[in-house]
């Protein structure tokens, strides 16, 4: 089970969520609980595929993914920052705005083929000489771009958070926007700035399913990715690094369902391997959730006059 | 410079309670008929096809209400929990819950005849009341995020139906994933002759009443709303917070499981992968707009089945996607909680004078 294949597949479909998570931390490090996730996931995976479809080119789709999830992400900041209006409800609605724009595009674009149109995807790119290291090599250094981007992502994310200025200033207005204020810190811009990064990180990890992962964009290419990516930022405490763990751990539930149904090993109905990584989801989130501390001011919408 | 501002109202205008959901419903409109024009459809032609779809004849019309009653049971279900912040995403999987239930049970050839239908609903809501116990549970034992458990739950139990449908259920002769039909005896009754207006329709609309009472003239009720508007409060006032989350949880999921049983005694008479088009999800949309009121919760259903029927026919006659009637509905749900801000906000106009 432990074959550098194994390890190469559990990094591979780890990826996305791991991309996603770190998009949803950002969001409720600065007080907004991201729920539009799924929606924005789905508009990456269809413009991303859109675009890299009629240009050729697999680089500008994951470039419109990050625009079209930015432009949502804004959205999110509109409804609930702007106007204050519930985070649960607002997300549901960016959600259901999202999968609904993405399958209503799509056909619109394709129209209903026999064959679903699809892309050359994203070939594996060897790092030289590390990918030649015995065992790890292959696993961890022949990997989609994608992948490595998305791994450099976590210290440099744990940098932006914990050492940069505008990273203090995220933390406060997520802890408590009234001292953020106090410091001078402009609360609704930092908000919005959170949202159009989660909604850019949301859209790209859509576009890696569609574009790397897979070939080609289905109404089912997320089906319900995003929501895991809700209960990893809770696994993963809000901070980058643990994050980045929880989303590995998740890969590998993922991956070991994938070669569990090939196998055969186990003589179970194939739904019941597709079941298991939201179980040990529900499960983890049961163990978990007692240590977890949301940031304080999340959920709570900011009104500089109301105290 | 003139800047707008919201400021805080005394009291909300009764007229407002009936405007705005009828406001953000028009600017829905407004706003897809942007893409109803991409699609390169005339506009009033695209609604007009919609419209005749949905309401144009009787046949049409029944069609329409008959659509409206599981988004009835849902919508009331996910407003029940909502009143008390306990964030139900997952009506689908309830649905789907109560739905294997009531196809369980109206095959069973030991059961007498007369007995099927009561055994049906009944079991479906415990399904379904079941399917929600669970996050509730994790709620409030573990302290487990309610969105995430409850659309966790969604795919556990579709998949395990998908189970159910591609094994033990599965049609040994076509090889369809269908489970076996329900006994005759275990049908829904029609309400009207020749058209499918069954049984579950009326008891969609006793549901809206009973919910309605319910939160309105009951003990419970009240706790549950206390305990959505200050959990703080609720508990100082002697309400056991756990307990009412847990009962709210067992009336959201029963009344989602009704929905399933409807589906399968009224409508298709087995389980089969299709079964529920989202209508879950939907229900979230339809207690927002009906601002959690039960009562207000059947037009805003009638409304989504409108829409829902409607768009096949617009797909049919103009060739706009059929996903319009989607992108409708998280429209109307973001336009809706934005209109909903001026029951206690008004927008005023200021005129800033610099200096």
């Amino acid at each position: 089970m432990l074959q550098a294949g194994f390890l190469a597949a559990l990094i591979r479909v780890g990826a996305p969520l791991l991309i996603a998570t770190l998009g949803e931390m950002f969001a409720e490090r600065a007080g907004v609980l991201n729920l539009g996730i799924e929606g924005i996931m789905l508009i990456g995976a269809m413009t991303g595929f859109s675009a890299a479809y009629f240009t050729g080119e697999l680089w500008l789709g994951i470039l419109a993914a990050a625009l079209a999830g930015m432009v949502f992400g804004a959205l999110m900041g509109l409804l609930t920052v702007s106007l204050g209006l519930s985070q649960h409800v607002s997300g549901l609605g960016v959600t259901l705005l999202g999968t609904g724009l993405a399958f209503f595009c799509y056909r619109l674009v394709f129209g209903q083929p026999s064959q679903p149109p699809s892309v050359a995807p994203f070939e594996t790119v060897a790092l030289p000489l590390l990918s030649e290291i015995p065992y790890f090599g292959p696993a961890l250094f022949d990997q989609f771009a994608l992948v490595y981007l998305g791994f450099l992502l976590v210290p440099l994310s744990a940098f932006v958070l914990y050492r940069s200025n505008w990273g203090l200033a995220l933390r406060t207005v997520g802890e408590n926007p009234h001292a953020a204020v106090s410091a001078g810190v402009n609360v609704t811009a930092t908000r919005y700035q959170a949202l159009i990064i989660s909604g850019a990180l949301m859209g790209v990890a859509g576009a890696y399913l569609s574009l790397a992962q897979f070939n080609a964009f289905t109404f089912g290419v997320i089906s319900g990715r995003g929501w895991v990516c809700i209960a990893l930022v809770v696994l993963g405490q809000w901070d980058p690094w643990r994050c980045a763990a929880a989303a590995l751990l998740f890969g590998t539930v993922d991956a070991l369902q994938l070669r569990l149904q090939s196998s055969g090993a186990i003589d179970l109905p194939y739904q019941f391997f597709l079941m298991l990584p939201f179980v040990v989801t529900i499960v983890a989130m049961a163990l978990f959730s007692r240590r977890a501390r949301a940031p304080a001011a999340l959920l709570v919408p900011f009104r500089r006059e109301e105290r | 410079m003139i800047r707008l501002q919201l400021e805080p109202r005394a009291h909300t205008p009764a007229w407002l309670n009936l405007a705005l959901p009828l406001a953000a419903l028009l600017a829905t409109l407004v706003l897809c008929s942007g893409l109803v024009m991409l699609a390169g459809a005339d506009v009033f032609e695209a609604y007009g096809a919609l419209f005749q779809g949905a309401l144009g004849s009787r046949f049409n019309l029944i069609e329409t209400i008959v659509k409206a009653s599981p988004l009835v049971f849902t919508g009331l279900a996910v407003a029940v929990a909502f009143r008390a912040k306990f964030w139900n995403i997952g009506a689908e999987g309830q649905l789907l819950a109560g739905a294997m239930a009531a196809a369980f049970i109206g095959a069973r050839e030991f059961l007498p005849a007369w007995s099927l239908v009561p055994a049906m609903i009944l079991g479906g809501a415990l399904a379904g009341a079941a399917a929600a116990t669970v996050p509730a549970v994790l709620k409030v034992r573990y302290r487990v995020d309610d969105v995430v458990a409850t659309l966790m739950l969604n795919f556990v139990i579709f998949y395990a139906m998908m189970a159910l449908l591609d094994g033990p259920w599965k049609d040994p002769l076509s090889g369809y994933p269908d489970s076996p039909d329900i006994r005759m005896d275990a049908e829904y009754p029609m309400l009207l002759q020749a058209t499918r207006m069954h049984l579950g329709v009326l008891l969609a609309a006793v549901g809206a009443v009973l919910s309605w009472l319910l939160m309105t003239r009951t003990t419970l009720g009240f706790a549950i709303r206390a305990v959505g508007e200050n959990p703080r409060a609720a508990a100082h006032g002697g309400i056991a917070i756990g307990r009412v989350v847990l009962l709210t949880a067992c009336v959201s999921g029963g009344l989602a499981g009704l929905a399933g049983v409807g589906e399968v005694a009224g409508l298709h008479f087995q389980v089969m992968a299709g079964l529920s088009p989202g209508y879950g999800y939907t229900g979230i949309v339809i207690a927002m707009l009906a601002r959690l009121n039960p009562l207000g919760v059947v037009p805003a259903a009638l409304f989504f089945a409108a829409i829902a029927t409607g768009a096949e026919n617009m797909s049919r006659q103009t060739g706009v996607p059929v996903f319009l009637a989607d992108v409708i509905q998280g429209t109307s749900l973001i336009c809706m909680v934005a209109a909903l801000l001026f029951t206690s906000y008004r927008l005023r106009i200021r005129r800033h004078v610099p200096g």
